[in-house]
């Protein structure tokens, strides 16, 4: 792809002024890092990170049917959710195949605002289009009407309280209000992708440079940092977050990549995928699938997504994602093996790297947690 | 960025110093290491092995990808640079001095390597 049909986010200037190196992401062009990714990661860790996330793909929901949709459109259990709650969810095919994940938040008894991962935006548009037939609600694409800035790390409810009055205390994890930031309208969620506390600011695009100036003014004295995709690609895989495209995918259903809990055959009415993922379930509950496990290198080769996971000259699994930890100081990965070896501990696992069998120990995900 | 003068570069982002003794040292360029990002693990040539230019002679690994590394010129290795094998990210912190990779007691150097200049100007584009 040329870099002239490449998007832009409302803070693609801002991002050049402070030296970022950019990457095509999902046909967006985003920052990779603007210094060295380690510090940046470390930063989150440790401090605050400040990150553009404006390619992702918000849709929203509305009408006196929307939870009936949702509920129809999606695994979850969307009508439980509480106003001002959100909820980790699947869209799947019909045939129990995972076509995105995505955060939903219910910003009103009939309003839901869906997030979808960037590269599958007009794919989770197009199926909840085609799904809202027959029921009583609109399904307006939202993907030009939101920039959305995060702010990452233990330093991150001190930074937003300096520039809100929200009431951040009485906000939960996975919850989002509608608030003023920095004088800005904003749906202020607590969410992230990092493991660690922070927030979501989703903002019209048109004051997403004024929002980044004035958190990055407020973080100043705290050490908070403009963060690029890569140290968030190094963060979500040591808290062990699965990213579509690398644990998720339309060959495997929620059972297949250890998430089947996500999948509520409990709720009222039929939704799409129900009859192919209850069939997924019992098969997973008889015959074990491949779990999704960490690795923890012995040495310093770095695993990649694609290298075959080895136990006695046997391919056992795959790599899916892979990176050295900045946290742990060693290369980890997850990756699926076979139900055989995915016990924490188990002996005599490797990852092929480029030809070279080099020993790995298993772990159970996350490599990270953040003391609370 | 600036490249030293006094260095010469191959169009793959290696430098390599004049000789002394006949043994000049090779490193990657501060460009090709701002375009791996944070280096973490090195792969060297063994010593007493020979390299060849243009060809592969190790790899550098950065937090997102695996490059090659190619040898600006033919001749065996005479000595590798431990400190990096340590600490990889002295590529990235000093790419022309502390960051070096390998000594090579040179055989036969390609007609084609490039003066500061001249490399200034192929990574301009």
């Amino acid at each position: 792809m040329s870099s002239s049909a490449l998007r832009h986010t409302a803070l693609d200037a801002l991002h050049r002024s402070l030296g970022a190196t950019m990457t095509d992401f999902a046909g967006w062009d985003m920052p990779l890092r603007y210094g060295s990714e380690r510090d940046e990661h470390n930063a989150v860790r440790t401090k605050a990170g400040l990150f553009d996330l404006s390619h992702m793909g918000e849709i929203t929901v509305t009408g006196p049917r929307a939870a009936d949709l949702l509920n129809h459109a999606l695994v979850g259990n969307i009508a439980s959710v509480g106003v001002g709650r959100a909820r980790y969810t699947m869209i799947c095919r019909e045939d129990g195949g995972i076509l995105d994940d995505l955060i939903v938040y219910r910003l009103a008894e009939s309003e839901f605002l869906v997030v979808a991962n960037a590269s599958n935006a007009q794919v989770v548009l197009d199926a909840l289009t085609e799904r809202a037939a027959g029921f009583d609600a609109e399904v307006r694409d939202d993907r030009d009407a939101y920039a959305l800035i995060a702010v990452q790390g233990p330093e991150s409810p001190g930074i937003l309280a300096s520039l809100t009055d929200a009431d951040l205390e009485g906000l939960k994890y996975y919850a989002g209000l509608p608030g003023t930031v920095a004088g800005v309208p904003a749906l202020i969620a607590r969410t992230g992708y990092t493991g660690e506390d922070g927030f979501e600011l989703f903002v019209k695009p048109e004051h997403a440079v004024e929002l980044w100036q004035a958190l990055a003014k407020a973080g100043e004295g705290v050490g908070l940092v403009p963060c690029g995709l890569s140290c968030r690609d190094t963060l979500r895989l040591e808290a062990g977050m699965p990213l579509y495209g690398h644990e998720l995918s339309t060959s495997l259903t929620p059972f297949d990549a250890g998430l089947g809990r996500v999948v509520k055959f409990e709720k009222e009415g039929d939704f799409v995928g129900r009859a192919a993922l209850a069939e997924a379930a019992e098969r997973a509950a008889q015959n074990p699938p491949r779990v999704l496990v960490g690795l923890v290198a012995e040495g310093r080769r770095v695993p990649r997504a694609g290298y075959p996971v080895v136990a006695g000259g046997q391919v056992i699994g795959e790599v899916t994602s892979g990176a050295p930890s900045p946290t742990l100081g060693k290369p980890i990965a997850m990756a699926y093996v076979d139900a055989a070896h995915a016990a924490p501990g188990t002996p005599g696992v490797g990852v092929d790297i480029r030809g070279t069998h080099e020993p790995y120990e298993v772990v159970a995900l996350p490599f990270y947690k953040r003391r609370k | 960025m600036s490249n030293p003068q006094q260095l010469r570069y191959s169009k793959e982002h290696e430098w390599l110093s004049a000789a002394e003794d006949g043994v000049a040292t090779v490193g990657i360029t501060e460009f090709a290491a701002n375009a791996l990002g944070d280096v973490v693990y090195a792969q060297l040539p063994d010593v007493g092995s020979e390299v060849a230019a243009g060809e592969t002679c190790g790899e550098l690994e950065s937090t997102k990808s695996v490059s090659d590394l190619y040898s600006p010129v033919s001749g065996e290795v005479v000595e590798i640079n431990e400190d990096v094998v340590n600490d990889p990210s002295l590529v990235n912190s000093a790419p022309f001095e502390g960051g070096w990779l390998f000594k090579v007691r040179i055989a036969e150097e390609p007609a084609d390597l490039l003066s500061a200049d001249e490399y200034a100007a192929h990574t301009a584009g």
